[in-house]
């Protein structure tokens, strides 16, 4: 193995260890860049520039946030998962059906309610699925959502079923800030502060040692098994996460459309937010940002007027990415950024 | 009432179905088994085929046999040209990209035929000859079921024969069993999977048009009966013909029960079923070689 060689500025009597290059790298990994407060002021600059569109804003920020749980698990851990809408779909049934029947609604509360049966589906679908790897995991995940979403239509009396659960009603946030389905402002400032929330909450977890062997875990399996990682209890635990995370979008989504319908868990939720964090770029935090957007606003302003032009020019760019592009938007982007870099350089 | 002619024509039924799903889904099997592919596609080159097979028997008037000739012939030439020009840039990439590029196929099929051919549902009535009921001697049953059986039947056998018998065949089981030490023995893998691959999706094209009579057939198709095809090849096992056949049969079988004792979500049973199954045997249940 070549590793067993010292890195030369380990050996140099100059150079200490804090200083090597990978040492320093690793240490300032974590740190604030100068363009990452970008997506915050823009998101906030949408709010006082855009009010006519603060619906789908907080549809926008909504996704983001779902998006977002997916990397952490697909991006990152490499959990090939096709069912994450089982988790959105847990987490807005959650919320719909304690606020439906009067047990419980107050905005919050009910998303951390909705976080801990999402994680809970997670915790236990984790545990006998993460056993499997590839197409075997797809199915999987798949069938396991398309069994909530067969559940959920059964048990019509209680859901109701096709047509969901109309009309709840959701208490002001703090008794004060209320829920206006025509000027929705606090649900666009509630929504960006959740997934103000839940975006910390990830880029804590990634660039923490657990995520460092979450993406171990990813490039080669075998290996974190070989050096004495607990490979399982780290996936089912990030799954789990990931679930909870998911699960709370699910609950923002049931309370700021005040309804809860099977589309939360459809293999179209889940297909969806699966193209959406590959277009962006999966396993780089911004991706789920980039992605939803790119995605959200083409096909707010096409999908409605040419639906079948939109579908055909949305497979034909996920062709072109996937043959072309393998990282997504940002992927594009920073080999360009790279390119002019050393284009630079050496005049 | 289960017993006697009820359980003769339930297992008609289930089993016409069932050689449908194998008819289609045998070919995803075999690729996925040779090159790890992740084509989520196939149930795509199905819809194309059963929309070639159907139009030229409404619009142009051609006979049943030919124009499933035509559908096989022409679903294979597109499918070998797509593996040539696009499918055989992804091998070595990773399952994301293989899931996202095949997900974008299948839109652009769909939009391609809502827009060239129209999004309503394309009739399909079987050629005079299978119309009608036929007397079997100890039940009388749908002619055209009876008539997928055979063909069913036929196929299997046929590709049976073809994978055990015949050098071709040797070749696909030796590289699904290793491609690397099928590789070094200078079996060409490349040349053989485009074959596989244009013969399977020419399977699928058959299955697209054979079904058409009770599966239906609109531009959604390649998206609705995705997840029966992915599941009957996870559930019978990658690279394996007598597994997918087994599995088909018992998706066919169990979906046709349920849909008749338990119309409303009863496929929940099968979704169920097939985690249960993977969790026990997550190579498959028919998986030859544990590796």
């Amino acid at each position: 193995m070549s590793a067993t060689a010292a890195p030369s500025g380990l050996t140099g009597p100059a150079l200490e260890l804090s200083e090597h290059p990978a040492a320093r790298m690793l240490i300032g990994r974590h740190r604030l860049r100068w363009w990452e407060p970008t997506p915050w002021i823009l998101a906030i600059a949408f709010y006082f520039a855009f009010p006519s569109y603060l619906g789908f804003g907080t549809d926008l920020l909504i996704t983001i946030l779902f998006a977002l749980s997916l990397d952490l698990a697909l991006g990152y851990a490499g959990i090939l998962t096709l069912g994450h809408a089982a988790f959105f779909g847990a987490g807005a049934y959650t919320v719909g059906l304690l606020a439906f029947n009067g047990v419980w609604s107050e905005p919050i509360t009910s998303l951390i309610l909705a976080a801990v049966v999402a994680a809970v589906v997670g915790f236990a679908s984790g545990l006998v699925l993460l056993r499997t790897t590839g197409l075997t995991l797809l199915m999987l995940t798949l069938c396991t959502m398309l069994l909530l979403e067969e559940g959920a239509n059964m048990a019509h009396e209680y859901t109701g079923g096709f047509d969901g659960l109309p009309s709840l009603s959701i208490p002001p946030i703090f008794g004060i800030f209320e829920f206006n389905p025509l000027y929705p402002h606090t649900q666009y400032i509630y929504s960006l502060v959740v997934l103000f929330v839940g975006f910390l909450l990830v880029r804590a977890l990634i660039y923490s040692p657990f995520g460092q062997s979450l993406t171990g875990i990813r490039e080669n399996m075998l290996r974190m098994h070989a050096v004495g990682s607990p490979v399982r209890w780290r996936l089912v635990t990030c799954y789990t996460i990931s679930a909870a995370i998911a699960g709370v979008a699910g609950g923002l989504w049931a309370q700021t459309n005040a309804y809860v319908n099977l589309t939360t868990l459809s293999l179209d939720r889940a297909a969806t937010v699966f193209i959406i964090l590959i277009l962006g770029g999966y396993g780089r935090l911004y991706g789920a940002f980039v992605g939803a957007v790119a995605y959200m606003v083409l096909s707010h302003f096409l999908a409605r007027v040419y639906p079948t032009a939109w579908q055909l020019g949305l497979g034909l760019l996920l062709v072109v990415i996937a043959l072309f592009a393998r990282n997504g938007i940002l992927g594009i982007s920073e080999s360009l950024w790279r390119r002019i870099q050393t284009m630079r350089r050496p005049s | 009432m289960i017993f006697g002619v009820d359980v003769a024509s339930i297992l008609l039924g289930g089993l016409s179905a069932g050689m449908v799903l194998f008819i289609v889904s045998v070919g995803l099997s075999v690729t996925m088994g040779l090159m790890g592919f992740v084509n989520l596609a196939h149930g795509a080159f199905a819809m194309l085929g059963g929309y070639v097979i159907v139009l030229a028997m409404n619009r142009l008037g051609v006979g049943f046999v030919p124009a499933l000739m035509l559908g096989f012939v022409v679903t294979a030439a597109v499918s070998f040209v797509f593996e040539r020009l696009l499918y055989k840039r992804l091998y070595r990439a990773g399952e994301l990209d293989q899931v996202l590029f095949t997900i974008g196929l299948v839109f652009v099929f769909i939009a391609g035929l809502t827009i060239i051919v129209g999004p309503e549902t394309q009739p399909f009535t079987p050629p005079a000859a299978l119309r009608g009921q036929v007397d079997l001697g100890f039940t009388q049953y749908r002619a055209y079921s009876i008539f997928l059986i055979v063909v069913g039947i036929v196929i299997v056998v046929g590709l049976w024969l073809g994978f055990e018998r015949t050098r071709l065949g040797a070749q696909i089981r030796a590289t699904v069993d290793n491609r690397r030490m099928a590789e070094s023995l200078g079996i060409n893998v490349d040349r053989l999977f485009s074959i596989t691959f244009a013969f399977g999706s020419g399977m699928a094209a058959l299955g697209g048009g054979l079904g058409a009579e009770f599966l239906g057939l609109d531009p959604q198709y390649a998206l609705k009966y995705l997840v029966f095809f992915l599941i009957v090849v996870s559930v019978g096992g990658l690279g394996t013909v007598t597994g997918v056949f087994y599995a088909s049969i018992l998706i066919g079988v169990l979906d046709f029960v349920l849909k008749l004792y338990l119309p409303k979500g009863g496929t929940i049973f099968i979704f169920a079923l097939t985690i249960l199954l993977l969790l026990w045997r997550p190579q498959g249940l028919f998986k030859r070689t544990e590796t």
